[in-house]
């Protein structure tokens, strides 16, 4: 039994290595039901393989990871785990992802239908019903390459949700969308982070960092230098690498 | 010296009830040997792509075997050589469709290779991400995808498989080449009666073409 208090994510001394290169070193982190954490760093510092080692998109090769009560193993040898933790936790892409073949409704639907046994009416309707709250109910029946930048990033938002996550993961979401789309794909995240949604982010957007995260982490070289309320770190870093790094960022 | 050759229309058109007879037979190698090439080259593209060596290694023994040696040289090899080992004869047109079955598959393997490899990696994940399995993201996302970036290169082989059954006149299979040259042989006709055994390859290959345009048409929606 999971009470509101126990984390969701446990992770213990992760290390993970790219050939001699210590993408991630000795992570302790644990996140409860219900925070929003924004993970903040320079390109390269490890912050994308931190949260995509908590779905099993990247293989960590010490330490310990549980996941909603789901042990994943070192060297990518957790089978039946792995494969339920994606079932529970949610995960949007700097590049959208959307499968190009499909039509924007079966994007939604094909996971629940084909992970979760869902009929095609019951998948249809969750679909329409996110759609409506990310704001493109009129859009169902387009293809992905019919949208615009914005809009795909919230079909890719309402994709993930149909799934009915426990936990959701965004990885650059707005990096890779025009200044004028930034904002409607931050709403949509707002949004959800007011409806309770745990979230893990990692973004270089530091005004909504502030504003919706409950703790912002900056992570240096693999590891985690700081972290803390968005006030504390970015008003008052204790670290010169945080202080530098967000006089780096802050500036435009 | 006077040396005007007239083009002659009606030899052309006479020699065409000879010729036609081999349209199905030039239809039954191509295509019986595509249509098994295509799931040799499925299986051995697929298998090219496996993470297990073992699997990896003969399929790219099979490819570079095939795709390394003449199309002319395997159908020789096949019915002249195989009954060699068999003692027994092999019937002229299993070996043409043989022949260009695993030819055409050498090819096939590479394009399904090439087609599956091309689709981005961020497909794969946001599958696995959503909790499908590692096969039904092939299934569901990656090979409908990729089977649409095939629709070129397999279309272009289709016509190259085509063309190469005219090496098995031979064998002696009564395909278009062959019929040709059995009426050459009395009506010493060549320019003509060639002429007109090419408008034949140009008819199928062209009606092959407009076929796979409009598949690819139909397949571009929502690229």
């Amino acid at each position: 039994m999971n009470n509101a208090t126990q984390p969701i994510v446990r992770m213990q001394k992760l290390n993970k290595h790219f050939g001699s290169l210590h993408v991630l070193n000795n992570i302790d982190l644990e996140i409860i039901p219900g925070e929003v954490v924004v993970v903040i760093g320079a390109s390269g510092s490890g912050k994308s393989t931190l949260i995509r080692c908590i779905n099993g998109l990247e293989e960590f090769q010490s330490g310990s990871l549980d996941v909603d009560g789901n042990e994943l193993l070192p060297n990518g040898k957790s089978g039946k785990a792995l494969q339920t933790i994606r079932t529970e936790v949610g995960m949007v892409f700097q590049q959208f992802n959307l499968f190009p073949h499909l039509s924007v409704i079966d994007n939604i639907t094909l996971a629940p239908m084909k992970v979760r046994g869902w009929n095609r009416k019951d998948s249809e309707d969750t679909a329409q019903r996110l759609l409506t709250r990310v704001g493109i109910s009129d859009q169902a029946y387009k293809y992905p390459s019919q949208l615009s930048g914005g809009q795909q990033q919230r079909v890719a938002l309402a994709r993930a949700l149909a799934m009915e996550p426990r936990l959701m993961l965004f990885d650059e979401p707005t990096s890779a969308l025009d200044p004028e789309m930034i904002g409607e794909v931050l709403d949509a995240m707002r949004e959800l982070a007011k409806e309770g949604m745990t979230m893990v982010i990692v973004t270089h957007e530091m005004g909504f960092a502030r504003e919706v995260a409950d703790r912002v982490i900056f992570i240096h070289k693999g590891e985690i230098t700081e972290q803390g309320p968005p006030e504390q770190l970015f008003d008052a870093p204790q670290h010169e690498r945080t202080r530098s790094f967000l006089a780096r960022v802050l500036k435009h | 010296m006077d040396v005007t050759f007239q083009f002659d229309w009606a030899a052309a058109f006479r020699s065409i009830p000879y010729l036609l007879p081999g349209i199905p037979w030039t239809l039954m190698i191509s295509f019986g040997g595509l249509a098994i090439g295509f799931f040799i080259g499925i299986l051995f593209g697929l298998l090219r792509i496996s993470r297990v060596r073992w699997l990896r290694w003969p399929a790219i023994f099979y490819v570079e075997v095939f795709r390394g040696t003449p199309i002319l040289v395997q159908v020789l090899f096949i019915f002249y050589g195989l009954p060699q080992l068999l003692g027994s004869p092999i019937n002229a047109l299993v070996a043409g469709i043989a022949a260009i079955a695993i030819n055409s598959g050498a090819y096939i393997s590479e394009i399904v290779r090439g087609g599956v490899q091309s689709i981005e990696r961020g497909q794969r994940e946001a599958s696995l991400s959503l909790g499908l399995s590692r096969s039904q993201a092939f299934r569901y996302v990656i090979w409908p995808q990729a089977f649409r970036r095939m629709i070129p290169p397999l279309g272009n082989q289709g016509i190259i498989s085509i063309k190469d059954t005219s090496l098995f006149s031979v064998i002696g299979v009564g395909e278009l080449v062959r019929q040709g040259q059995i009426y050459i042989a009395t009506t010493f006709t060549a320019l003509e009666v060639y002429f007109m055994v090419a408008l034949m390859y140009l008819a199928i290959t062209w009606t092959l073409s407009i076929l796979l345009r409009q598949l690819e048409r139909r397949g571009l929606v929502g690229q």
